[in-house]
């Protein structure tokens, strides 16, 4: 297989009509008769539905219909529920867990503030919104969750009274004897750290449209979905229709991050309106109901202890989790174990005690979110590491080296298992190489020597080093469909989904090496659950390794059918049989090249004889990934704090990252770039704030701080690579890795910077005002 | 977020606007839309008629005579930070601070003086430079003195039937030195909390005329006037700057949210308060 | 109660009668079926909605449809040459990987276009505080500094010939 595309930085593909205006967002979807949907949404955070009169509403010139629950009723199964606890997994870690699923229109209950009580119809978003101001609706306040370690405990109020309290989640595991550990430590840190609520906000909000065709009995909905084929399994369940009358379209669409990879009410709302209606129905979600309605995240709080010997020798973690959850436990044991599987990362470490729960607030449910878990335990890990340091007098940096895992123990096996079930064995990277990369590249002496200079003319520097393992790429399968035109243009369907991660591009590299025709004669479809049947979707950072490898063996299936065709047509042995840009040719033989197009003609039967092979172009595989690959990085951060307004600027920032073989550098450096721009935001200014009555304050934009070009600096990136061997491309994830580890290097960088008041940082973000409270001003 | 249903006038006559203004109901002026809009959006304002003031002749003015400034309602924020390019890099550094330029391409200056959003860089200035609102209701035209201007988060002196015409500010006398500071969490956003300051010097090198003006630490632009009586009349060290900063924020009672604690924004009010007047003096021009 | 309006959009005129709440990023997708610009927020901040009124970026969900009357608007679809190809900013963009998920894309390429026929020169500072009024979830902001670097380069004018 020559690889001409593989690794190269091709301008992408579907650029253009993103320049010209010319993409399709759900909202650019128009269709005849279209009604436009409005929510009521809760105001309470936990209250008790008595009444709800919509007659004022229906009555309303422009408004088509009003429904509640009690309308939709038939429809109304519980929502989808995810991270059910693999076999693997269950056999090694009790775990105890309880979920219920949320119903899509509250019966008598809402949970948290922004719930659906009730869906309006209009002629226009504006006449459905004045509609859904006249709905009227009793509520009974009832007692709120606000604060995840209080709703832990045994005398807070329960939420769901037969779970018996609000713990949803629960377990224990690790390794070794930490306890032991500990003790004989010569020195031990103990510290909690809070990750504040923070969220993907992607710059487009959710939207659905959907239409049912009463000709063909069908549903078609589109859906600014992460996860078409999810969205239809829930669906049918619901609908009750097959999954062939059930079609879920992601057209184009602005950024997932995760938030877009739920199974939300609105999902089934949507459809269930178009049928009840018998009209076409939109709804686009508007920014201040993002905020209370799209699926928040992180939202932790560690307590977790480290024992070293005195020269820094780890002999032991202990970490107590507690996760807050939302009002629903939608996503079981991924985030609860995604963070204890990803605590210890790079560090070589005996032992490991953890135990975490999952708990129930009244607040919007969580789910995952770039890193998904890895942030969050990544944040304690490497701030109690710092912590440690400080406690042994050593340079963070000196303490990592003496720590960090090599090559030379790959592959490593640490005995806990993965979330798959699977062993947790890190199959390939070097940790310590990344972490000298990092410095290197930084020229930390040199950075070290300028902050003393500055730190003389009162000037606050500081530097921070995280790191990480990430588990990506994460299973079980997702397959392609690759078939030729009678012209030889190809079609790779696939059941990943693109949010701006350069699909159409990156998988036509893969197919285009292994087909042997242009890469401009490649059409990708992903996010449509009529091109391919079966799908998982796309989210932890894995659609190039489970994608790419479907398309990589099934290009090279149909690329076998093409090589049988033009040896019968050329009558010379499949072994001589050379495809390169589309013509095909006898290795040897000067003159016999021949056009695609002709080879396939030539297999089309005609009355005088069969074509001269079956006249098939076309191969499916569903690559099996039974568990994940493991990049790593490395992240310095570089900070000035101003003491006297508490204003922390970023001065620079640099990955050292292995992601395995690269098909696109292009692409990979960007997705590292607006992953760090949003570990950029949780570090400094993006949280999601909630009051003691469960309120959420943040409604805008003007609350929710996305971080903007000035509060970034350019992002210095270091390329090591390490490839898998999980996969035949040797490809790994790279998609989530740059928003895992800036909120702990910059913490780093600013306790650092404080170094001389003897501040301790404890959470994030760190904005002015939480920074001068770290020095008693605030 | 569609704004609730309301008419629409858009007149060509002061008369006209001033009348729409005054037929009852509830009606509001519509002139750059930058702070109007998203309240509209988000149903926090619900007016029943929108004056649109953008067809009202004579109002987009930029006029400098006799130590005045006086800034036409029409006057977007961007037209002012063009003429301050040259003119003055007081208003020309305030002007940057505010939003960005889309938004300045369309705000008015009048329009965000009048909005009195308390975190808002140009109520301050018009505070600290002792400025006039002047207002036209159907009783005619009244001045109205910064001072007496600002009463309340988003609310001022303005009648609900008055339409500020203009704003006019005192410009800073020859060799006057300024300073301005906001801490923000993002550049272009709202203050935290901010400061303004305007100083003169006297022929012995004391101070003559001391002007501090807060932003973003109570429900409305405040004077530091503890700080500036301190000074007044004062050979200017460091360690008088610093007390005088000290005791005008100590008169600041600001709230706290969730974005900065009451004690943070009186904290850095002085940070800043210090740093202007610092600022200030070092532009201060020779001694007359 | 609706009012008329005759508004120029890419050079060319509409008269349309458009009720007075309706914003002008409403018009421009609902009514013209302009949906290359995108609505991200509604009250103005993350700049995704920006066109240009008369050559001067503005946020079109912050202007009613009927403040347009009378007035030229330039949308990124009057940016895009008629042929299917691209503008040299929207090519430099292409070039050096501006764009990943396209939303923020077209209100970014309509404040570009005007500022750098203001500022033809502008330091990575300049271009960044420009850009602070574009929020972008994708790209982190480093390869659309570098767009804009590129573009400002394919705009100027050509050295002049040493004799």
């Amino acid at each position: 297989m020559g690889a001409k595309y593989f690794g190269a930085a091709v301008k992408r593909r579907e650029d253009p009509r993103y320049l010209r205006g010319e993409g399709r967002f759900v909202d650019d979807i128009k269709l005849a008769g279209m009604l436009h949907a409005a929510f009521v949404r809760s105001p309470h955070a936990h209250a008790r539905i008595t009444a709800i009169r919509t007659q004022a509403a229906g009555a309303l010139p422009g408004v088509a219909h009003v429904y509640t629950f009690a309308d939709l009723e038939r429809w109304m199964k519980p929502l989808p529920l995810f991270g059910a606890i693999p076999p693997g997994l269950s056999a090694r870690v009790a775990v105890t867990m309880k979920q219920l699923g949320q119903l899509a229109l509250c019966r008598d209950e809402a949970r948290y503030v922004g719930e659906i009580v009730a869906m309006v119809l209009g002629a226009s978003r504006a006449v459905a919104e004045d509609g859904a101001e006249l709905v009227e609706v009793d509520y009974e306040p009832l007692p709120v969750l606000a604060d995840v370690v209080a709703a832990a405990q045994p005398d807070a109020p329960v939420l769901y009274p037969e779970w018996g309290d609000n713990i949803a989640l629960s377990f224990k595991t690790g390794f070794g004897d930490a306890e032991a550990g500990l003790r004989e430590a010569a020195v031990r840190v103990r510290e909690r750290f809070t990750i504040p609520r923070y969220v993907g906000m992607p710059i487009e909000t959710r939207g659905v449209v959907a239409q049912w065709d009463p000709r063909d009995g069908a549903l078609t909905t589109w859906n600014g979905t992460q996860v078409v084929h999810f969205v239809q399994q829930g669906l049918v369940a619901a609908l009750g229709l097959p999954p062939h009358k059930i079609r879920v379209i992601a057209p184009d669409v602005g950024g997932g991050f995760g938030t877009k990879a739920n199974g939300y009410a609105e999902d089934l709302l949507i459809p269930a309106a178009a049928i009840a209606s018998r009209r076409p129905v939109k709804w686009t979600e508007d920014r201040r109901e993002h905020m209370m309605a799209a699926a928040h995240a992180r939202a932790q709080v560690h307590d977790i202890e480290i024992g070293a010997r005195r020269d820094g020798t780890m002999l032991a973690v202990r970490d107590r989790i507690w996760v807050d959850l939302g009002a629903y436990n939608s996503w079981g044991i991924v985030l609860p174990y995604n963070t204890v599987a990803h605590l210890l990362g790079p560090h070589r470490v005996p032992s490991l005690d953890v135990e975490c729960r999952g708990v129930i607030t009244t607040k919007t449910p969580n789910a995952p979110y770039r890193g998904a878990g890895r942030p969050e335990t990544v944040f304690a890990m490497d701030r109690i590491v710092d912590c440690l340091a400080r406690e042994l007098g050593m340079d963070p940096a000196d303490l990592r080296r003496r720590n960090y895992l090599t090559e030379a123990d790959m592959p490593y096996e640490l005995n806990i298992p993965y979330r798959d079930g699977n062993p947790l064995v890190y199959d390939s990277g070097d940790f310590r190489a990344g972490l000298e990369a990092a410095l290197t590249a930084v020229d930390y002496p040199a950075l070290r020597a300028e902050q003393a200079r500055l730190r003389e003319q009162g000037i606050h520097r500081g530097i921070g080093i995280s790191g990480y393992v990430e588990g990506t790429a994460i299973g079980p399968y997702e397959g392609a469909t690759v078939r030729l035109d009678p012209s030889g243009h190809a079609v790779v369907a696939t059941g990943a989904c693109c949010q701006g991660q350069g699909h159409e591009t990156s998988f036509a590299q893969i197919a285009a090496d292994a087909l042997g025709i242009p890469l401009e004669w490649i059409t990708v479809v992903g996010g449509d659950t009529a091109a391919i049947p079966f799908g998982v979707g796309t989210f932890a950072s894995r659609s190039a390794v489970n994608a790419g490898s479907s398309i990589h063996e099934a290009s090279g299936r149909v690329k076998d059918k093409i090589v049988a065709a033009a040896a019968a047509l050329l009558e010379a042995s499949p072994g001589d049989i050379e495809v390169s840009e589309g013509t095909v040719s006898v290795r040897g033989a000067p003159g016999s090249a021949t056009p695609l197009a002709t080879v396939i003609r030539a297999a089309v039967p005609t009355f005088a004889k069969p074509g001269v092979s079956d006249l098939d172009f076309e191969a499916t595989v569903y690559h099996h990934q039974p568990t994940v690959t493991y990049t790593s990085a490395v992240h310095v951060a570089v900070v000035d704090v101003d003491t006297g307004t508490g204003s922390v600027a970023l001065r620079r920032y640099l990955v050292a990252h292995d992601c395995g073989k690269v098909i696109n550098p292009v692409i990979v450096e960007g997705q590292i770039h607006g992953g760090v721009a949003q570990g950029v935001g949780g570090g400094l200014l993006e949280e999601m704030v909630y009051d003691e009555q469960a309120q959420l304050l943040t409604g805008t934009f003007m609350d929710y701080l996305v971080p903007t070009a000035m509060e970034l600096p350019d992002i210095e990136t270091v390329h090591l690579e390490y490839p898998s061997p999980r996969n035949p491309l040797g490809v790994k994830g790279v998609g989530e890795g740059g928003a895992i580890s800036p909120p702990a290097a910059i913490a780093n960088a600013v306790e650092d910077a404080l170094a001389p008041f003897g501040a301790r940082v404890t959470r994030t973000p760190l904005g002015p005002s939480v920074v001068l409270g770290l020095l008693g001003k605030s | 977020m569609k704004p609730a249903p309301f008419e629409y006038a858009a007149p060509r006559t002061l008369d006209e606007a001033v009348g729409a203004l005054a037929s009852g109901g509830d009606a509001k002026v519509l002139a750059g839309g930058q702070s109007l809009v998203p309240m509209l959006a988000l149903r926090l304002a619900r007016p029943t008629l929108l004056v649109d003031i953008n067809r009202l002749p004579g109002l987009d003015g930029i006029r400098e005579a006799s130590g005045m400034l006086e800034i036409g309602a029409l006057v977007r924020q961007r037209a002012l930070e063009r003429w301050a390019a040259s003119r003055s890099p007081l208003f020309a550094d305030v002007l940057q601070h505010v939003a960005h330029p889309p938004i300045r391409n369309r705000g008015t200056v009048v329009g965000n003086v009048v909005h009195a959003d308390p975190a808002s860089e140009l109520p301050a200035l018009l505070l600290c430079l002792e400025g006039v609102v002047v207002a036209r209701g159907p009783r005619g035209e009244r001045m109205i003195p910064a001072d007496r201007f600002y009463r309340a988060p988003l609310t001022t002196a303005l009648g609900p039937d008055e339409l500020a015409t203009a704003v006019r500010f005192t410009l800073p006398p020859a060799g006057a030195g300024w300073g301005f500071a906001e801490v923000s969490r993002r550049h272009g956003d709202f203050a935290l909390v901010g400061a303004v300051a305007v100083v003169t010097r006297g022929g012995d090198g004391t101070l003559d005329r001391v002007r501090l003006a807060f932003f973003g630490a109570a429900g409305t632009p405040v004077r530091g006037t503890a700080g500036e009586q301190a000074l007044a009349g004062q050979a200017p060290t460091a360690a008088r700057i610093g007390e005088a900063a000290r005791a005008a924020a100590a008169a600041l009672s600001p709230d706290g949210d969730i974005h900065a604690t009451a004690t943070y924004r009186r904290h850095v009010a002085a940070t800043l308060a210090e740093r202007t007047l610092t600022a200030a003096l070092g532009r201060c021009g020779a001694a007359r | 109660m609706t009012h008329p309006i005759r508004v120029t959009v890419n050079g060319q005129e509409y008269a349309r009668a458009v009720e007075p709440r309706q914003t002008l990023a409403d018009f421009l997708r609902d009514d013209l079926d302009l949906t290359g610009t995108h609505v991200g927020c509604e009250h103005g901040v993350c700049g995704a909605c920006t066109i240009l009124l008369g050559g001067e970026p503005v946020r079109s969900c912050l202007m009613l449809a009927v403040q347009a009357d009378a007035q030229s608007i330039t949308t990124i679809e009057g940016v895009s040459p008629a042929d299917g190809g691209l503008h040299p900013i929207q090519e430099a963009f292409w070039a050096k990987h501006g764009l990943q998920c396209g939303y923020c894309t077209p209100g970014i390429v309509m404040s570009v276009c005007a500022f750098l026929r203001e500022r033809p020169q502008p330091t990575r500072e300049e271009i960044r505080e420009m850009l602070a009024g574009h929020l972008c979830r994708c790209t982190g902001y480093h390869f659309i500094v570098e767009a804009i670097e590129a573009a400002a380069q394919a705009l100027a004018p050509p050295p002049p010939r040493t004799p």
